[in-house]
């Protein structure tokens, strides 16, 4: 009754015990991916203009998934123009013919979510668990949700005759490529708009699938182009005369950017920016539950989420107690192959992120917090980084005030509700929080004085379609998801 | 948590080796011991659910799988409590204990066969020399409604005849109208009574019957209630009730025995009862013990499943893993 005890390579690593899990890896047969992809332009693939192309790795292996075209302003011009002519037709087409398209959207994605899973697992690092899961799961229901609002726009509190915008630039990050696709594609068609998205530069795969799913949904041409390219590809959509709307997910520093080029245009604006979310726990929290709300919170997709609870703000009182058990948990956290369907961390997008996070995490120790890192080995190749805590951070600290976008936690205490509400605003950012609390009028109250777009409470990182998502202040400003998303692509 | 707990009950919390723990302070007084229980931390709900399906998703395969098994069957407690059950019904089983896949006698035992006290003596009998203990339900299982003096004899009976454990029932009433020390002292009393003439006692499990207690909070506030009073299993449900073991109320009371345990230094055993009837959801269960308490609780001293049907459903799995085929219920005992 004893178990191999030698732990085989590429499985996650875990504490080695009495019951260690065998590999488990999802197929990578389920996916094919091509060797090559054009930039989806008016309903067909083509390359770019001028022959530019790029490279796609996995970051887990470092391994070249496939090659995609680099489109340039030619690339730009041609698929805005498609996107205008197919306005035209697509913004005349009853409500309720357009959600046929979406719900037929929606349905293929469900049929082939397995494929576009591994898919994304395989170009983003993130673990099959959380693409299958979550991802997915929530692509589908959003196209599912705006689908139902195509023939009921009118009863949307947006006046009696809401009108399309027209051409939507969209220009998305490699955090959740399929996903955040979803949230700003289905909204835009809902509305009768056409669309130009350009995914990140290193997760550009999942798009390109999307384009495949649009022509087997049989959408008219040049409704949906995907151009995939850099952030020079970014800057020439966005600057681009021919579009009436921007939608941006992304750094702050980019966002900025694109504020400064939209700027005076007339064109319409929303941003989605980073955050520093404050995971705020008292004395009176169910910790079992705050524990695992903590680790979701910073640990769901290696951290790599602009809305991650990056800071936890703990009563000093059950602060011992709570890092126990915090540390306890991240013990048993298994990191490694994205694909082994155990693996709860997978590998950080890629080698610039990384560094990224790596510079922000050494300025931590250097600034004279302490660092604890979960104890795993890491692969050799490929982009890695140890689930990590920072134990005595102060609001001073870089690791208290800058976005690192990976799986590392700021851990600070509060003695007072009020010290905890200052605390968690006292960042330029203003995306998420959590209060972890079994009073519910210690819930009501905290969370109304929290300057934050979403407040989890006893929970967190919790997405819905029919939830408005977006931030304060340097986290952007609009709402995606639920009735407000509708809003950004509609005049009225 | 569990360094709050013990920081601020360590001084009162004091375990002599061979009595029921003694904690004066928190036990001295229903008032005392409402105030303990309630103010162990809150359970949400939600969260809880999340993490127990989270944990049942984890995929166990190979080799894993083997060793899951093999230890599932270790920690059975085969047990039969109908009023129909008769001394030829008891030793079948018993010979299903000693010998649980004929074709294959590497197939391990399962920890103990778990009966009524009448027929315990059949099952001492059947079970002798094969290292299959006898667990006996006792305390009028499964309402329990019954005056102390009756329960503590039911008990003193099924100990008398041989029993090595005691599997009794809690009064919910009690619990659920608040008077716990009635209950601690109940427990405390049937513990009292598993004491053996010979000298030594029969490992006490004391059942819960979550189904009954409606919340995790409850579920909660009942394990460290049942460990205080000097619990050496705690247990979820008799299997007589709609709502037995689930992997959610079974996770609140690892977390309990996992605390109690960092507070005191005292290990307590979980057994999840009723409904687990398939490998699946035994390996799910597995993962959270693994996944909650890792190695010091992976041994049929310290987790058990009550169950009957899932016996045969590790031995065909099993099968199926050594032979590559899956061979069907003809190919393993009813019982």
């Amino acid at each position: 009754m004893t178990n191999d005890a030698t732990h085989p390579s590429g499985s996650p690593a875990a504490p080695a015990g009495l019951f260690s899990y065998a590999p488990a890896p999802e197929s990578r047969a389920v996916v094919d991916i091509a060797p090559s992809y054009g930039l989806f332009v008016d309903g067909e693939f083509r390359e770019a203009a001028d022959g530019g192309v790029m490279t796609t790795l996995s970051p887990a292996t470092e391994e070249k998934l496939s090659e995609v075209a680099h489109a340039g302003e030619a690339d730009v011009d041609a698929a805005v123009r498609a996107a205008r002519t197919a306005f035209t037709g697509w913004s005349a087409l009853p409500g309720a013919e357009r959600a046929k398209y979406l719900f037929r959207i929606a349905r293929i994605i469900q049929e082939r979510s397995r494929e576009l899973a591994v898919l994304e697992t395989l170009d983003n690092g993130k673990p099959i668990k959380e693409s299958r899961d979550a991802d997915l799961p929530l692509v589908a229901a959003h196209f599912f949700y705006y689908a139902g609002w195509a023939d009921k726009l009118e009863h949307a509190g947006f006046g009696p005759a809401p009108r399309p915008v027209g051409v939507a630039a969209q220009v998305i990050p490699w955090n959740f490529p399929l996903l955040m696709l979803a949230w700003k594609v289905a909204p835009a068609l809902a509305c009768g708009n056409t669309v130009v998205l350009k995914p990140a530069e290193t997760t550009p795969l999942s798009a390109l699938f999307f384009a495949d799913i649009c022509r087997q949904a049989g959408l008219p041409r040049g409704v949906v182009n995907i151009l995939t390219g850099d952030g020079a590809t970014g800057a020439a959509l966005v600057g681009h005369g021919g579009v009436d709307k921007v939608a941006f997910t992304g750094s702050t520093a980019v966002g900025k950017e694109i504020a400064r080029t939209v700027a005076g245009t007339g064109k319409r604006l929303t941003l989605e920016l980073g955050g520093k979310g404050a995971n705020i726990v008292f004395d009176d929290a169910p910790l079992d539950q705050a524990v695992e709300g903590i680790v979701n919170g910073v640990f769901f997709n290696q951290g790599q989420v602009c809305c991650a609870g990056s800071r936890l703000l703990v009563q000093e009182s059950v602060h011992d107690e709570l890092l126990t058990a915090l540390q306890r948990r991240l013990r048993t956290l298994r990191v490694g192959d994205p694909l082994d369907k155990n693996t709860d961390v997978g590998a950080i997008n890629s080698a610039e992120q990384l560094a990224r996070i790596t510079e922000l995490a050494d300025s931590g120790e250097a600034e004279g917090a302490q660092r604890w890192t979960a104890p795993c080995d890491l692969p050799s190749q490929g982009y890695w980084f140890a689930p990590t805590l920072f134990l005595g951070v102060s609001q001073a600290h870089r690791v208290a005030r800058e976005e690192i976008f990976g799986p590392v936690l700021s851990v600070l205490t509060f003695r007072t509700p009020e010290e905890a509400v200052a605390k968690a605003n006292n960042t330029p950012y203003g995306l998420s929080a959590g209060v972890w609390t079994e009073k519910g009028s210690r819930i009501l109250a905290v969370s109304q004085r929290l300057r934050a777009g979403v407040v989890w409470a006893n929970t967190f990182n919790k997405f819905d379609p029919t939830s408005p998502f977006g931030g304060y202040r340097e986290s952007g400003f609009g709402r995606e998801g639920g009735r407000h998303g509708l809003e950004a692509y509609l005049e009225h | 948590m569990t360094v709050g707990y013990a920081r601020r009950y360590a001084p009162l919390v004091t375990m002599p080796p061979s009595a029921a723990p003694a904690l004066a302070d928190v036990t001295a007084s229903d008032a005392a011991l409402r105030r303990f229980l309630h103010g162990l931390p809150g359970v949400d709900a939600v969260g809880l659910d999340a993490r127990a399906a989270a944990l049942g998703t984890r995929s166990i395969k190979t080799t894993a799988k083997a060793y899951a098994i093999d230890l599932a069957i270790s920690m059975i407690d085969l047990t039969t409590l109908e009023g129909a059950d008769t001394a030829g019904k008891v030793r079948s089983l018993c010979a299903k204990g000693r010998n649980p896949d004929p074709s294959d006698r590497t197939a391990p035992s399962p920890a103990a066969v778990c009966v009524y006290p009448d027929m315990v003596p059949v099952a001492r009998e059947a079970l002798a020399g094969s290292g299959v203990l006898v667990a006996s339900v006792a305390t009028a299982f499964p309402a329990g409604r019954a005056p102390l003096e009756v329960k503590l004899a039911d008990v003193r009976a099924a100990v008398a005849a041989g029993a090595d454990e005691i599997d009794m029932v809690i009064d919910r009433g009690a619990f659920l109208s608040g008077r716990y020390l009635k209950v601690f002292e109940e427990i405390a009393a049937v513990r009292e009574n598993c004491a053996r003439v010979s000298g030594g006692a029969a490992r006490l499990k004391v059942i819960f019957e979550n189904g009954e207690l409606a919340t995790y909070d409850n579920v909660r506030r009942a394990s460290w209630l049942a460990m205080l009073a000097g619990a050496d299993f705690i247990k979820t449900s008799t299997g007589k009730v709609a709502v037995n073991a689930t992997p959610s109320n079974t996770l609140v009371m690892l977390e309990a025995v996992r605390d109690f345990r960092d507070a005191t230094g005292h290990q307590v055993g979980v057994k999840p009862a009723g409904g687990i009837r398939t490998t699946k959801d035994a390996v799910k269960y597995l993962v959270m013990v693994n996944e909650t308490l890792g190695d010091d609780w992976l041994s049929p001293h310290w987790f058990r499943f009550g169950a009957s049907g899932l016996l045969n459903d590790l031995l065909m799995q099993r099968q199926k893993l050594s032979s590559g085929r899956y061979s069907g219920p003809d190919y393993v005992t009813v019982d």
